[in-house]
């Protein structure tokens, strides 16, 4: 190309250009190395993600104490070989409990997006294909879920419902509706003035499977997209609801819990107790954002950057 | 316009009853008001007291009757009495506002004055290492949960100085009050400039490939007028509607900041008064909080109308 154009792609010979699109890349080794060489960090993404759920799968083979175990004469050990991470007030191996925290943030994380993208999905589909009063309805209440900040509406609903590990899942859940509601319901209103839903209806489908077996499955892409940005947002929200101690419950060894026990003093006498909670959270979330990104620019071409 | 203003406004009442409906009756689903827990803590069992309690409170009435009690006394100015303080909600509430306020407007500036400026670097050298950079460090910064960054600054500050700037008295001039308000708003900001930038970056990306940015390079206009001119100026619409979305964004990250540097503000007094079961400060909160982002919503949809005249609110 004679313009020079910031964010034109440099003309290469056909076939590079090709192999770039993917073509040859057959089979499950060739397909991973087309995404591993387009989507670098996207791969990256995925690693981190693997090694955190690998972690949390095996916990009880990868530690070798007790993540409840209290030890007073541990308490608030600095980082040494016996405990690579030191322990805290309490005695308890640090490592261990980022270990099995592991255990609880994905937990929340998956169990509160999967419910959230459920619940988002039934009002979206209902609100975009039945129109009429269910769509009038159905937007009201997506406002009004919207117009509270995600943390605001989880705080009031982890406090009403009582901390529990099912609470804080419903508790974060119920925030993210709104959105996926949204996708789907614009996407429905596309879909179903398409002729494959014609055909589907004249050939005698009823109103239901059509909304559930045809239009639902075209919705997919944008809602992966959209869950695996969630799947970062609801780790954050648990970890920011047990900080303010309103998430999970003791003894659960929560990444936001570690950090709420007096986090400010620890600062400055015992900095390991902050540090490796906050990266373990932070890591995670990243490996889900690299992960949403590489997923977006593959499923979503229009919102390619 | 005039009608779309009408909708728009009874749409947003729609809204903010709904939110009032549901945050007074989710607040009483709980099992064990404050006088139940007032009276585990201090071990007293006289039954005709607890009543007694129960009733100057209100909590002997219906919950649909309560509500009513709620909203008309809103309507009057009367936002009812704290059960912590036994002060008036409002009293409690409005000094604590202006804290937060300002912490708040320091967090934005913040973030737009990092967010903006490097979308655009990392839009105009697209793909370069600085690119990458930028964006893998844009994506850390919406990873890092506020309050682990207001922690990791205090560690640096406790590492550089042995001490720690949390909140302690008020401050007497103006520059301690910046001085003392920049850290936390260093800690609130930094995620918010995250996704400032990625925005602008998109948006200005979206931008570059327009013809009248060929046009202007056809003309020969220098790099620098082109990026900054034609296509900054434009690029920047879209980032006004990232304020509505911060306006909601800013306030998780409030409540946590503040409850790490010890900042007297709403946000932390939200988390306290839900800890207390206070429910009259817990609903106004609540109700104040949806207020200011549903208000925040609206003004942005006319900044946008108002600067973008292809936009037409029609109906």
């Amino acid at each position: 190309m004679a313009i020079s154009e910031p964010g034109a792609e440099v003309a290469e010979p056909f076939a590079v250009e090709l192999k770039r699109a993917g073509l040859g890349a057959t089979g499950l080794r060739g397909g991973i190395g087309h995404f591993v060489r387009r989507h670098p960090l996207g791969a990256a993404g995925t690693i981190i993600m693997g090694v955190f759920v690998l972690g949390a799968l095996l916990a009880d083979l990868i530690t070798i104490y007790d993540p409840l175990q209290t030890d007073s004469a541990l308490s608030l050990a600095p980082p040494n070989a016996a405990h690579w991470m030191g322990a805290d007030f309490m005695g308890r191996d640090i490592y261990s409990r980022i270990v099995y925290g592991a255990r609880i943030s994905l937990a929340v994380g998956i169990g509160s997006t999967l419910l959230g993208c459920i619940f988002g999905a039934a009002i979206g589909l209902s609100s975009g294909y039945l129109g009429g009063w269910v769509d009038l309805i159905a937007q009201r209440v997506i406002d009004i879920l919207q117009a509270l900040p995600l943390l605001v509406l989880a705080l009031v609903m982890a406090a009403a419902l009582g901390p529990s590990l099912r609470n804080t899942i419903i508790a974060i859940a119920i925030p993210l509706i709104p959105s996926v509601a949204r996708v789907i319901r614009s996407n429905t209103l596309a879909l179903r003035e398409l002729p494959f839903v014609e055909a589907a209806r004249a050939i005698g489908m009823s109103e239901f499977r059509i909304a559930v077996r045809h239009v639902l499955p075209n919705t997919l892409a944008p809602v992966i997209v959209l869950a695996t940005a969630q799947l970062g947002a609801a780790i954050l929200t648990e970890a920011s609801l047990s900080f303010l101690g309103l998430g999970i419950p003791e003894p659960y060894p929560s990444w936001g819990r570690m950090l709420s026990e007096s986090a400010a003093e620890y600062v400055r006498t015992a900095p390991w107790l902050v540090i490796f909670p906050g990266a373990a959270i932070s890591l995670t979330v990243f490996g889900t954002n690299l992960l949403g990104d590489a997923l977006r620019d593959i499923l979503d071409p229009r919102q390619r950057s | 316009m005039a009608s779309y203003l009408t909708r728009r406004l009874m749409l947003m009442a729609v809204t903010l009853f709904g939110i009032s409906v549901i945050i007074f009756f989710l607040l009483r689903v709980v099992p064990g008001n404050i006088v139940d827990i007032l009276f585990d803590s201090a071990g007293m069992v006289n039954p005709a007291e607890k009543v007694k309690i129960e009733r100057e409170l209100g909590l002997d009435k219906s919950i649909p009757v309560q509500y009513l009690a709620w909203i008309g006394g809103i309507a009057q100015g009367d936002l009812g009495y704290s059960y912590v303080s036994e002060k008036p909600a409002i009293d409690e509430i409005a000094p604590r506002i202006p804290v937060t306020a300002k912490l708040a407007a320091m967090a934005l500036i913040f973030s737009i004055a990092l967010g903006i400026p490097l979308g655009v670097i990392s839009a105009v050298k697209q793909n370069s290492g600085a690119d990458y950079a930028l964006r893998v460090l844009s994506l850390a910064g919406l990873s890092m949960p506020a309050f682990w960054l207001g922690l990791l600054i205090l560690m640096v500050f406790v590492a550089r100085f042995g001490t720690i700037p949390i909140y302690t008295e008020p401050a007497k001039n103006l520059w301690d009050e910046l001085l003392l308000y920049s850290v936390p708003a260093i800690a609130v900001g930094f995620r918010s400039s995250a996704l400032i930038m990625r925005l602008t970056r998109s948006s200005m990306l979206e931008v570059l490939r327009q013809d009248y940015i060929r046009t202007a390079r056809a003309k020969g206009a220098s790099a620098q007028a082109v990026n900054y001119d034609h296509a900054l100026r434009n690029a920047l619409l879209p980032v006004v509607t990232i304020v509505g979305i911060e306006a909601a964004f800013l306030i998780g990250g409030l409540i946590v900041t503040e409850t790490v540097f010890n900042i007297p503000g709403v946000a932390r007094f939200l988390v306290e008064a839900i800890r207390t079961r206070d429910y009259p400060i817990v609903q106004n909160l609540v109700m104040f909080i949806a207020i200011v982002v549903v208000a925040v919503n609206f003004l942005v949809d006319l900044t946008y109308a108002a600067l973008d005249p292809r936009i037409k609110y029609a109906e």
